[in-house]
C-alpha cells in the first residue's frame, strides 16, 4: 500500500517537473530562495544516505528575524535539510553533506570548524519532548554549566528565570524547579525544551516538528511561542500540518523527494502556487 | 522394567484414543464436510480423548508403585512365624526382610537361608507377580474407561477445546510450582537446621564473635576445643575480597560498557562484546586455580621485592580473579541500560552545544545510572556468593583484618570446608554450615530484591 502511493506520488513528480521545468530532471527552484538580510545562506546542498541522495542541490536562505516554515510530504528531505543547519547530520553513520551553508558569512562545514559551538549558536527542537532526566532547572541549566555563560548561582537562577520565561512556561513551574522535567506534560515538556535551548542565546532556532505529538491547546500556545520568539531569533520550522506553516511563518519552502520545488511569501506560496507540486500539496491532492 | 513397557502401552493406548476421538467427533457432527458445526476443532476431540485415556491411568499407576512395596513388604512380615520375629529390632527385621527380596529376587543373601526365609521369599515373589498383573489389568482397564467416558462425552456441542486447555493450563501450573516449591523447601531446610544451631549456640555469638574454630569434639573422650562459632571474621573476610573484586569490576566492566555502547565502531563493538562475554563463560574452577596457581605467587614475589609480607593465599589474588570474573556481568548489564537510553536525550544535549563526553558525563550516565547500580549490586551478590575462586585462592584461616595481603577465609570457604568429608549432622560444626547458608542467603536476597527495585523503577523514568 505504501509503495504503491509513494510510486504514483513519484510519477506525479516526474510528470509535472517535465512539464513545468520544459526538461527531463528537475533544474531549480521557482520563487526568490534570498532574503534580503539573511542569517544563513545554503546553496547547492546536497545530502546522500549511504547511496540514498536524500536532498539534491538545494539553495535557501534563511532571514533574520524571520519564520521559515518546510513543508512536503513524508520522506522530502525537509527534516534531513534542517539537520544539515547545525550539523546535527553528523551524529548518523554514513550521511554525507555537499554544498555551502554559512551563518553570519561563516562556512559552518569548514574542516577547521568545530561542530560543537555551532550548535550553541544554532539550537534545535525536535519532534518529541526529550527533556533530559533531571529536574527543570537542570534541563535549563545544562547549556549554561556545559558553556560556563554564568559566575554565579545568582546569574544561573536569573538565567534560567529569563528562559523559562522566555518560553511561557515561568509561571506554570516557578513553584516546581527541582521537580523532574519528565513529569510535566508533552506541552509543558516541549516549552522546556525550548526554554532549554534559549537559556544558550542562539542565533537560530531549528525546529523539527514540534507540535507533532502535542494536543491542539499545546500546540495553539507554541504557536504563538514561536511568533514572539521571532523578535529575538532566526527560526526554521519543519512541519507537516499547512495551517501551522500559514500560522506561524513568513516565507515557505515546499519539498518534494529532495527537491526545494517552491520558496515564497507565506501568504503567495498558499493562496498562488506557482507549482503544480506546491498546489496539489497545498490542497490536499497528497502528502 | 515391566513399568515401562506399561507406559508404552499408555501411550499406545492415548494415541488410539486421540484417533478414535477425533473419529467420533467427525461422526456425531454427521461427516467430515459438517465439520464446522462442532465447538471446536476434530484434533481437540481427539486430544481429549487421550487425556481421558492416559492421565487417570498414569496417576494410578503412579500412586500403585508408590504404595506397592509397602503393602507387599508388610504381608510378607504378618506371614513370617511369629516366634522368629518377636525378639528381633526394627534395624534387624529389616536386614532380615532385605534378605527376603534378595532371595525373592535371586541375588545372594547376607547369611544362611533358612526355611522360615525361603517360605517369606516364594511368599514375597508370589504377591508380586499378583501385583504386577493386577496393575496391568487396572490401569488398562481404567484407560479402556476413559476412553469410553471421552467418548460417551463426544458430542458436537462439548467444549472441547476449552477442557484441553484447562488440562494444559494445569500442567503449566504445576511445573512451575516445581520450581517455586523448590526454592521453599531449600530455604525451609535451611531455616530449620539454623534454627537448630541457634539453639546450640547463641546468635549473639554467632554474629557478633570474633573467634572463628570449628572444630568440636566427636567423642566424649576426645581431646579437642570446644569449638568458637563468632562468624565475624567470616563476614570481613567476605565483604574485604568482595570489595576487591568490585574495586576491579566496576571501574573496568563500566569503562568497557561505555567505550562499547557510545565509541566503539560497529565493527570493533561486535567482536568485542561477545569476545568480553566469553569471561562469563569460563568455568570459575578455571578462575579459581588461576588465582591460586598463576596470580596468587606472582602477587606474593612482587609484595616480597617491594617488602611487604604477602600471604601466599592472599585475599588480593582471590578479589583479584573475582573482580575479572565479575566484569562481563557489570559491562553487559551497564552496556544495556546505556543503550536503553534514548537517543533522544542524546540528540538534545548535542544540539545545545555538548561534546560527545560532556553528554555522556551528563546526561547518558546519570540516566543510566540507576540501571547501573541495579546491575553493580547484582554482581555484589554474585561477588558474595562465589565460592570456587576462594576455595581455591583464599585462605581457610579466620583473620579478622583489613589487609589485603594477608590470608582471610570467607562465609562460602566455610561452609564448603564445614560439609566436605565425614561430619556427624547433628554437631555444631556442621549446623553452622547452615546458619552461615541462611546469613548469605539473606544478604543475597536483600541485595537482589534492592537492584531489582531500583532496575524497574528506572525503567518507568522515560515514560
Amino acid at each position: 500500500m505504501n509503495a504503491l502511493a509513494s510510486e504514483i506520488v513519484r510519477d506525479t513528480s516526474a510528470v509535472s517537473a517535465a512539464d513545468l521545468a520544459k526538461g527531463g530532471h528537475f533544474s531549480g527552484t521557482i520563487g526568490d530562495i534570498t532574503t534580503p538580510d539573511p542569517r544563513m545562506v545554503c546553496r547547492e546542498v546536497n545530502v546522500w544516505y549511504g547511496d540514498k541522495h536524500a536532498i539534491k542541490d538545494v539553495s535557501l536562505d534563511i532571514g533574520n528575524h524571520q519564520v521559515v516554515a518546510m513543508i512536503g510530504p513524508s520522506g522530502c528531505g525537509k527534516s534531513t535539510f534542517l539537520r544539515c543547519l547545525n550539523r546535527m547530520n553528523d551524529t548518523i553513520d554514513g550521511c554525507r553533506v555537499r554544498g555551502s551553508i554559512t551563518l553570519d558569512g561563516q562556512e559552518i562545514y569548514d574542516k577547521g570548524l568545530d561542530p560543537v559551538p555551532l550548535r550553541a549558536q544554532v539550537g534545535m527542537v525536535f519532534q518529541k519532548p526529550n527533556p533530559f532526566p533531571k529536574s527543570i532547572y537542570e534541563n535549563v541549566a545544562y547549556g549554561a554549566r556545559i558553556h560556563g555563560l554564568t559566575n554565579s548561582k545568582a546569574e544561573l537562577d536569573a538565567l534560567v528565570e529569563t528562559s523559562l520565561r522566555k518560553a511561557g512556561l515561568w509561571n506554570e513551574v516557578k513553584d516546581r524547579l527541582d521537580q523532574p522535567g519528565t513529569g510535566l506534560s508533552g506541552g509543558q515538556q516541549q516549552r522546556l525544551c525550548i526554554a532549554r535551548t534559549i537559556a544558550v542565546s542562539p542565533e537560530v532556532i531549528l525546529m523539527d516538528e514540534p507540535c507533532s505529538a502535542l494536543d491542539p491547546i499545546a500546540t495553539a500556545i507554541i504557536e504563538e511561542l514561536i511568533d514572539e520568539l521571532r523578535e529575538q531569533y532566526s527560526i526554521a520550522i519543519v512541519t507537516h500540518s499547512m495551517q501551522q506553516a500559514a500560522r506561524v511563518s513568513q516565507r515557505t519552502a515546499y519539498f518534494h523527494l529532495g527537491d526545494l520545488v517552491e520558496v515564497g511569501e507565506t501568504t503567495q506560496v498558499f493562496t498562488n502556487p506557482r507549482h503544480k507540486l506546491t498546489e496539489d500539496y497545498i490542497t490536499g491532492r497528497f502528502g | 522394567m515391566h513399568t515401562w513397557t506399561l507406559m508404552l502401552v499408555l501411550l499406545g493406548a492415548a494415541a488410539l484414543a486421540y484417533h478414535v476421538g477425533r473419529k467420533r467427533a467427525i461422526a456425531t457432527a454427521g461427516g467430515s464436510e459438517r465439520i464446522n458445526t462442532l465447538h471446536s476443532l476434530p484434533a481437540y476431540y481427539g486430544f481429549y480423548a487421550a487425556m481421558w485415556a492416559a492421565i487417570p491411568a498414569v496417576l494410578l499407576l503412579g500412586l500403585w508403585l508408590g504404595v506397592q512395596d509397602q503393602v507387599i513388604t508388610s504381608l510378607v512380615k504378618a506371614s513370617l512365624p511369629p516366634q522368629s520375629v518377636a525378639e528381633l529390632t526394627p534395624g534387624a527385621l529389616g536386614l532380615l526382610m532385605n534378605d527376603v527380596k534378595n532371595v525373592a529376587s535371586g541375588n545372594i543373601a547376607s547369611g544362611a537361608v533358612t526355611p522360615a526365609i525361603q517360605t517369606a521369599a516364594d511368599h514375597y515373589a508370589r504377591l508380586q507377580n499378583l501385583a504386577r498383573w493386577t496393575q496391568w489389568l487396572l490401569v488398562l482397564a481404567l484407560s479402556v474407561a476413559g476412553m469410553a467416558f471421552a467418548w460417551s462425552q463426544t458430542r458436537p456441542t462439548m467444549r472441547a477445546r476449552n477442557r484441553v486447555e484447562s488440562v494444559v493450563l494445569g500442567v503449566l501450573i504445576l511445573f512451575s510450582s516445581i520450581a517455586v516449591l523448590t526454592t521453599l523447601g531449600i530455604v525451609l531446610s535451611v531455616v530449620f537446621e539454623s534454627w537448630q544451631f541457634f539453639q546450640k549456640i547463641a546468635p549473639s555469638e554467632f554474629f557478633l564473635g570474633t573467634l572463628w574454630s570449628p572444630q568440636t569434639a566427636m567423642r566424649a573422650d576426645q581431646v579437642a576445643a570446644d569449638g568458637a562459632f563468632g562468624a565475624v571474621p567470616l563476614f570481613t573476610g567476605t565483604l574485604l575480597v568482595s570489595f576487591i573484586a568490585m574495586a576491579v569490576a566496576v571501574p573496568i566492566g563500566l569503562m568497557a560498557a561505555i567505550y562499547l555502547s557510545e565509541y566503539a565502531p560497529r565493527k570493533v563493538r561486535s567482536v568485542a562484546k561477545p569476545l568480553l562475554e566469553i569471561l562469563a563463560g569460563i568455568p570459575t574452577v578455571v578462575y579459581g586455580f588461576f588465582a591460586a596457581l598463576t596470580l596468587a605467587p606472582v602477587i606474593r614475589d612482587l609484595g616480597e621485592q617491594l617488602g611487604f609480607a604477602v600471604a601466599s593465599e592472599s585475599a588480593l589474588a582471590a578479589g583479584l580473579v573475582m573482580g575479572i570474573m565479575i566484569i562481563p556481568f557489570v559491562s553487559s548489564l551497564s552496556d544495556d541500560v546505556i543503550n536503553a537510553v534514548p537517543q533522544a536525550m542524546r540528540d538534545g544535549s548535542y544540539a545545545l552545544g555538548a561534546t560527545q563526553s560532556e553528554t555522556i558525563r551528563r546526561v547518558v550516565i546519570p540516566a543510566a545510572l540507576p540501571g547501573i547500580v541495579g546491575g553493580v549490586l547484582l554482581a555484589v551478590s554474585r561477588a558474595i556468593g562465589e565460592t570456587m575462586i576462594v576455595v581455591m585462592a583464599a585462605g581457610l584461616t579466620a583473620n579478622l583484618t583489613a589487609n589485603p595481603l594477608a590470608s582471610v577465609t570467607t562465609v562460602t570457604v566455610q561452609i564448603v570446608t564445614l560439609l566436605t568429608g565425614d561430619q556427624e549432622f547433628d554437631s555444631a560444626k556442621t549446623l553452622a554450615a547452615f546458619a552461615l547458608g541462611l546469613t548469605l542467603f539473606l544478604v543475597t536476597l536483600t541485595l537482589n530484591i534492592i537492584a531489582l527495585h531500583i532496575v524497574r523503577k528506572y525503567r518507568e523514568q522515560y515514560e
